[in-house]
Parts: structure tokens; C-alpha cells; sequence
């Protein structure tokens, strides 16, 4: 074993002639199909994977740590970075956990607005997810498509808030912004475009493409057993057979109010999980569809009021003596919530998203704890990727629909 | 016998053009920068959309490669940890001479928003920065932007890297 | 004289706390309010002694013995339903009470309740690990290894796990600076070119608007241009502004237009 701490190159990433015949290999940290910073040990028998160790912390960047030196509302951009293909859906699920300790709740139309952007955020991330992973399979084509789509939705995202990936477009309390005017529109010829793409392209690509079934049918199968066991969540927990979605058990925001239907794969593989992926877009088009009704019937106010948390809207900052001071105290010193514990779920794109917030009455947290789903989803990892072979490992891993921001935190 | 059909004295003398070989090297290594796939965290994102549809890095020459051994240039894309610089200096060292490093977003460049134990506070500590590309994440048009500017950096370089005066980490 | 910074809680706080501030608290109900709780509370509470149950937002946390959470843990796992370990982790309170705080977050998906079980435990005190019950806790625990130092017994691999093999200390901990501490500061340096780089590489810039005034590798002064990377300690001589000459006006030459005398 040479020096670890000196840049000679040594090949750690082959080990053959082992006693027992089998060989050790390094995937990652960096590899193009490891989606972000995973590292996994494999332990090979010929092309048969016997024993899977994956190590991750590769992006960990103390965001926790963060949480407890920053203001409820410093924090907030950095939840950007959680889950960065869906950003919207990290800055809800913060902000929703905040205002249930606060006790608060956004007016109607900042919540017509947020579920929008969440189901926004989701189509985004799943077209992010129908690209990647077939293109770690090999169909270059569909991310080429998959990102055009993408960027129409990354348009919308930018017209709203004015950033194409790191959005904070909600804040504790509502949202900051109205719509602009003619984004409703754009949203609808984008909802039209969205469920025409699935049907013509990604469908007729991938749905029956024979290597696309070959590479992914009975590919990483989970038992329901497994699934809850090993925490997993959103579509890997309703790819095994559990119908289980935050949105309909635990509802939140205007989830109660809309018709949408729990696609479930019982399948429980990883084209099972591809199929409700595709289901699930079309059931955030239709959701959106519902949602661009209700926008006309709100009235325009954007944030909760509650003088002592929340900053008062701009113009009476500008023009009200005590809004002032409120707003100034606010950014100075933060707000202080109540002295408790809450923990809110919700359901990202990837999963069960959920803060764990302690507050002992202070301006900054006293633990943050984030669930992050992808975390656990990676710990799986271990167990379904053995007696796999070694080609399927990287569709298994693009199933799994690990974002790796989330992981290590 | 072949014989010469192409009159020398008149059209500027075409198709014989007169450079130096500084130049006809760079013009080749500025026009076909490979980067490597060094997506760490959201810039990859961003790093993607421009290899994408849309943006369309392939039509500058810059097609991304996932080995470094057949790379020119590493597109240090998002917030470098403390846990994987050391692979970093390896892909850097892997990396075949000429090569060149763009730091993209403000996490290479600085260590941006996270300014916390696990993070390297820039990637200049351990790798030589050519482009630094401020913006968190930076849009494609700006990763383009840098793509451009190194290679117009390129272009006034000489062609033996041993004359330029690059500020390396030459540590070992 | 140097203002006191207490070492074992360094995290950040309110510079300025209202005398007459009375911290309010979240709604806490009693257990009986909610008829699903109760049957739970009531399954456990005859099994393993709980120190203390509440409702607070909408879950249930109870709090149990810390020697009791295999046990607990495998009570509601079996006889309540709670299917799933969503979350697991400590929360740091040495420097208050002299003691972890434990969080077990639990699902039930059929009844769609939530609840936390809560344990202190001293440091150095190790928990019996949950991996045989719900493997989620595989990487959880290993997690809060990482982060606070928090054994477990019995847990299959129990190492690092987002920080690398070979660190020091316990990130989240309330001693623990956000910044890192020394060996944090050199980490990178140390492991890739060895400790004799230190001096050459120097010490990290945790001030984001920190400007050397003798770098010349990243700042020029204007009017006192020179290389890229020289020396500028004795000082650097003046450049002469060269504007751009037009046909009308060569301003270099012309006589009333001077340069000006000093730029900053």
C-alpha cells in the first residue's frame, strides 16, 4: 500500500486475486452514472454483485450545522441545495414546517400559487429523472427530449421567481410574488405540451422499446417488506405495492381539494417504478389544470399576517410607522418562534421530504433535522443491488432517484 | 506527373495560408475542449442543461467526456467537500497536459454560501483555476461565456505550456 | 476586556434579547385527546415505563427510558402498526442538561399517524441499535455516529458515514464551531500534499469579502498595473493611463488634458 497522502497515482479501484476469486471494485465518486457523489465498493463474482457497500458524504456540506447558526429566514436559500432538481419542493417543505410551529397559514392564493410551483417542481424533477436514467441505460435520445421539455418548465420557473434552479420562490408565510401576467397561460399550453411529449415521445420511446424493457423488467425488485422497512418513500414505496402518498393521507396545502389518483406499480421493479413516474406527471398536469381555476376566485393578499413573525407587505413597510419597526427587528434579528418540537412531511418529488425543527425560542433553530428521502432510498442501496449484475447496478441506481445534495446534506 | 494547377501569385495566394505553429495548435486546442463530467452538486445540473438540448455545447467543439485521461479541460462544477478533494487533485493529475480548470459556481469558486467545516473554501487551494465563473447556480450562457473566454485565453497562450506562466500548485 | 464566549455551546445566538420577552410555547394537548394515541400509549405504557407523553402539533412524542428503546421500538412495530422508521436522530444538550436527546420518528400508515419516541442518554452512554427491526435505522444510526458521537450496540457496520474515516471530532455537536476547528482547516491540505504544504498554501479565507492588498493574482490596482503574480510588498510604481488615440483628439499629447494625478 503506497502513501495515501501523496498524489503518486495507485489503481485502488481494481483488486483482483482475491483468496476468495472475487474482485473489488470502485464506483464513483465520480461517475457519470452515479448521479452526484455516490461511491460504491462492489464486490464482484465474475459479473455477479455479492457484496454492495455504498459510501456516500462525498457533497456533504453541514447544512444541518447551517440551520443552527442562521435565522428562520437566512436558512431558507440554502434549502435550495437540498434536493436541487426541485427546488421549490425543499423551500415548501421548510417553510411548511415553520409555519406549523409559528402556528400560521398562507392566504388562499399564496397557496393556489405554492401548490402550483410544487407540481411545477415535480414535473421538472421527473423529467429530470426519465432523462438521466435512460440515459445511464443508453437512450441519449430521451434526455435530449426530456430537456427540452425541461426547459420550457425551467422557463416557467424563471418567469415566476427569476431563477432557473435555485428558486426560494416560497417563503415562511406564503410566497413573495403574484403571477405575471400571462404565466397562467404559458402554464396551460405547457400542461397541454407536457401530456402530448409523454404520450408521443417519452411513450413511444421507451414504453415498449424492447431494450428499454429488457434493461429495466424485474431489474431491482423491492419487496413491500423491504420498502417499509428500509423507509422508503414516494414513488419507491408506491412501486411496491403501497399506496401511500403524503399528499392524499396526510394532506397539506390545497392537496384535499383536488382530484388526483395514487398511480401504484405493484410490480414492484424498476419499469414498474418508470411507469408511475410517467403516471404521476400526468396527474401534476391535471392537478395543475385544476389549480389554474382556482387562481381567479383568490383574493390578491400573498403572506400570512402575523405582525410578530412575518414581515408586513412593502407598502406599508413604506408607509406605516410600526410596520417599519416590525420589518426591522424581523430582518435584524429573525423571528422567534414558540419553544417546541414539530416535524411536517410532505411529499417531494423523490419522496417523503420532512423537517424536524427544535426550537427553544431563540432566532436560531436549535436542531434541524431534514428527511430527507434520497438518504434512506441510497441505504437500500446495500441490499437490492446484491446477486444483480453488474450492468443492471446502474439502472438500479438510476431508479432509486438519488439526488445526492439530499443525501449528505 | 501531377502538376501544380493552383496559381500562387493570384487570390492571396490560396490555398497555401502562412501561420505560426503557436497558432494552428491553439486554434486546434481551443476548438475541441473536451471537459470532463465533474458534476458535484447543483452546478451539474446547470453544467447538463448546457450539454442539452437548448444550449447545445456540442456545436462550440466541447464534448463531454467521463474519463479524464481523455479531457482538456475539468469543469469543476458545484460545492467541493472536504471528503472528495483528494479525488479531485487525482482527476486533476490524471488529466493529460495542456489542461485547463474552469471553477463553476460560487461553492468552487469560494465556498460560496457554505461557509461550514465540510467544505473546501475554494478549489484554488488545491487545484490551479483558469476561469473562475461566479453565480450560484451560473446559467448555461454563462458556463458558455467561461467556455469562450478560456478559449480565448488559450488562443494567446503559447503553445508550449512550459512558456506560459502558469501559476500551478506545483507542490510534488 | 474580552467579551466572554461561552466553549460549550458555540452556536450562533440572538444578540439581543427584550428583557420582558416571555418565550410562548406550542399548543401541547394530553394524550386522551386523540383516541388512536391513546390505544397506542396505553399498548406501550403497559410494557416499558414512559416518562412522559404529550401531543404537540399533531404527533405524539413519548418518552421512555433509553435502556427500554429496542423494546419499545419492537412494541410499536408489532402490536401498533408503526410500519415504518422515517427518521431517526439526537439532538445535542450537554451544555443544558448534560445529555443527548434521542428521536425515534415513526410512521403507522394504516391509522396515518406519526409519532416520536424521545430518550435522553448521557455521553459515552451507547443505544442499543433498532437495525433488526427497521434496517432504515442502518444508515440512520450510523448518521448520528457520525454527527454526535452516539454508539450503537450491535449495529452491523458502525462507522462514519458522511464525514471521511480518518476525522476528527463530532460535527454537530454545540461545541463544535460551524466553521470546523484546526484539523478541519488543513484537512484537504494535509491529506493530499502533506503538512510541509501548509505554509506554502495558507490558511483558508473564511471572510468572503477579504481583499489582499498585495495579491496580485486575483486584484489590480488601477493605475498601478503590473504581472500577473508580481511582488508588489516594496510597493509598485505608476503606470501611465493610456487612453485610446482618435484621429481628433490624441489625448496623451494634447495640451490642457492631463492625466489624472491619482486614481484609486
Amino acid at each position: 500500500m503506497q502513501q495515501p497522502n501523496k498524489l503518486s497515482p495507485f489503481f485502488e479501484n481494481l483488486n483482483f486475486e482475491r483468496d476468495d476469486n472475487t474482485m473489488v471494485i470502485n464506483f464513483g465518486p465520480q461517475h457519470p452514472s452515479a448521479h452526484g457523489q455516490l461511491r460504491l465498493v462492489l464486490e464482484l463474482d465474475g459479473e455477479q454483485v455479492v457484496k454492495a457497500y455504498p459510501d456516500i458524504g462525498y457533497l456533504h456540506r453541514g447544512i444541518e450545522k447551517m440551520a443552527e447558526n442562521m435565522t428562520y429566514n437566512e436558512f431558507l436559500p440554502t434549502t435550495d441545495r437540498l434536493d436541487y432538481i426541485a427546488s421549490t419542493s425543499n423551500n415548501y417543505a421548510y417553510a411548511l414546517a415553520v409555519e406549523k410551529l409559528l402556528g400560521i397559514e398562507a392566504p388562499r392564493r399564496a397557496q393556489v400559487i405554492r401548490t402550483m410551483l410544487l407540481e411545477l417542481n415535480r414535473i421538472i424533477s421527473h423529467l429530470f429523472f426519465i432523462a438521466t436514467h435512460a440515459l445511464d441505460v443508453g437512450a441519449m435520445s430521451v434526455f435530449l427530449y426530456a430537456f427540452r421539455e425541461r426547459e420550457f418548465a425551467m422557463d416557467l420557473m424563471e418567469d415566476y421567481c427569476g431563477a432557473r434552479l435555485t428558486h426560494s420562490s416560497v417563503r415562511i408565510g406564503g410566497v413573495p410574488l403574484d403571477l405575471p401576467a400571462g404565466w397562467l397561460a404559458q402554464m396551460r399550453n405547457f400542461c397541454n405540451a407536457v401530456d402530448y411529449e409523454l404520450e408521443h415521445t417519452y411513450n413511444a420511446l421507451l414504453q415498449e422499446n424492447r431494450i428499454w424493457k429488457m434493461r429495466l423488467e424485474d431489474v431491482g425488485v423491492i419487496s413491500t417488506e423491504d420498502a417499509l422497512s428500509w423507509g422508503c418513500t414516494g414513488p419507491m414505496l408506491r412501486g411496491s405495492g403501497v399506496a401511500y402518498d403524503v399528499r392524499k393521507e396526510e394532506p397539506y396545502e390545497l392537496y384535499s381539494e383536488l382530484d388526483f389518483d395514487i398511480p401504484v406499480a405493484d410490480t414492484n421493479d424498476s419499469y414498474g417504478r418508470y411507469r408511475l413516474y410517467m403516471a404521476e406527471m400526468k396527474e401534476s398536469t391535471k392537478m395543475i389544470r385544476q389549480l389554474i381555476l382556482k387562481y381567479d376566485e383568490t383574493e390578491p393578499q400573498l403572506m400570512a399576517h402575523a405582525p410578530q413573525y412575518i414581515s408586513a407587505p412593502k407598502e406599508e413597510i413604506m408607509t406605516q410607522n410600526y410596520a417599519l419597526m416590525q420589518h426591522f427587528v424581523l430582518v435584524t434579528q429573525g423571528m422567534r418562534p414558540p419553544k417546541g418540537e414539530v416535524y411536517v412531511p410532505t411529499e417531494s418529488p423523490k419522496g417523503e421530504l420532512g423537517f424536524y425543527i427544535k426550537s427553544e425560542g431563540e432566532p436560531y433553530a436549535y436542531r434541524l433535522k431534514c428527511r430527507a428521502p434520497s438518504f434512506f432510498h441510497t441505504g437500500l442501496l446495500q441490499e437490492i443491488l446484491v446477486g444483480t449484475y453488474i450492468a443492471d447496478v446502474v439502472t438500479i441506481i438510476g431508479s432509486t432517484n438519488i439526488v445526492f445534495g439530499e443525501v449528505d446534506r | 506527373m501531377a502538376q501544380h494547377q493552383v496559381n500562387y501569385a493570384s487570390s492571396g495566394g490560396l490555398p497555401v495560408a502562412l501561420t505560426t505553429v503557436d497558432h494552428l495548435i491553439n486554434w486546434g486546442r481551443s476548438n475541441s475542449l473536451w471537459p470532463l463530467t465533474y458534476g458535484l452538486a447543483c452546478c451539474a445540473i446547470e453544467m447538463m442543461a448546457s450539454g442539452a438540448s437548448r444550449y447545445d455545447f456540442d456545436r462550440m467543439g466541447t464534448i463531454f467526456r467521463a474519463s479524464p485521461r481523455q479531457s482538456d479541460v475539468m469543469i469543476l462544477a458545484g460545492t467541493l467537500s472536504k471528503k472528495h478533494s483528494e479525488f479531485a487533485r487525482r482527476l486533476y493529475d490524471q488529466m493529460t497536459e495542456p489542461k485547463w480548470v474552469i471553477s463553476m459556481g460560487s461553492c468552487a469558486n469560494t465556498g460560496g454560501m457554505f461557509n461550514t467545516y465540510a467544505t473546501v473554501q475554494g478549489v484554488d487551494r488545491i487545484i490551479p483555476v483558469d476561469i473562475y465563473l461566479p453565480g450560484c447556480a451560473p446559467r448555461p450562457e454563462t458556463l458558455q461565456y467561461a467556455l469562450m473566454m478560456l478559449q480565448k485565453k488559450i488562443r494567446r497562450e503559447s503553445a508550449n505550456m512550459n512558456n506560459n506562466k502558469k501559476q500551478n500548485l506545483r507542490l510534488i | 476586556m474580552r467579551k466572554y464566549v461561552p466553549k460549550d455551546n458555540v452556536q450562533g445566538k440572538a444578540y439581543y434579547t427584550d428583557r420582558y420577552h416571555v418565550v410562548p410555547s406550542t399548543p401541547r394537548e394530553d394524550v386522551s385527546s386523540d383516541e388512536v394515541f391513546v390505544k397506542h400509549l396505553e399498548i406501550l405504557s403497559s410494557k416499558v415505563e414512559v416518562n412522559r407523553a404529550e401531543i404537540q402539533l399533531g404527533s405524539m412524542i413519548v418518552e421512555i427510558n433509553h435502556e427500554d428503546n429496542f423494546k419499545a421500538l419492537e412494541i410499536l412495530k408489532n402490536e401498533c402498526g408503526y410500519a415504518q422508521l422515517t427518521e431517526m436522530s439526537a439532538v445535542d444538550y450537554l451544555a443544558k442538561d448534560g445529555n443527548f436527546e434521542v428521536f425515534y420518528q415513526m410512521l403507522n400508515l394504516k391509522d396515518v399517524k406519526r409519532m416520536r419516541l424521545v430518550m435522553r442518554i448521557e455521553q459515552g452512554v451507547a443505544v442499543e441499535s433498532v437495525v433488526p427491526l427497521y434496517k432504515s435505522a442502518n444508515f440512520a444510526e450510523r448518521e448520528m455516529f457520525d454527527m454526535f458521537g452516539i454508539v450503537s450496540n450491535n449495529h452491523p457496520y458502525m462507522r462514519r458515514i458522511l464525514m471521511p474515516d480518518d476525522w476528527e471530532g463530532y460535527p454537530l455537536l454545540k461545541t463544535y464551531p460551524l466553521q470546523g476547528d484546526e484539523f478541519a482547516s488543513w484537512y484537504e491540505v494535509d491529506r493530499i500534499f502533506g503538512k510541509d504544504a501548509r505554509e506554502a498554501i495558507g490558511p483558508e479565507n473564511r471572510d468572503p469579502a477579504r481583499v489582499d492588498r498585495h495579491d496580485t493574482k486575483r486584484f489590480s490596482r488601477v493605475g498601478y498595473e503590473v504581472e500577473f503574480g508580481a511582488d508588489i510588498s516594496q510597493g509598485e510604481t505608476k503606470t501611465a493611463i493610456e487612453y485610446s488615440k482618435t484621429f481628433l483628439v490624441d489625448y496623451q499629447e494634447a495640451d490642457g488634458v492631463k492625466p489624472a494625478e491619482d486614481r484609486k
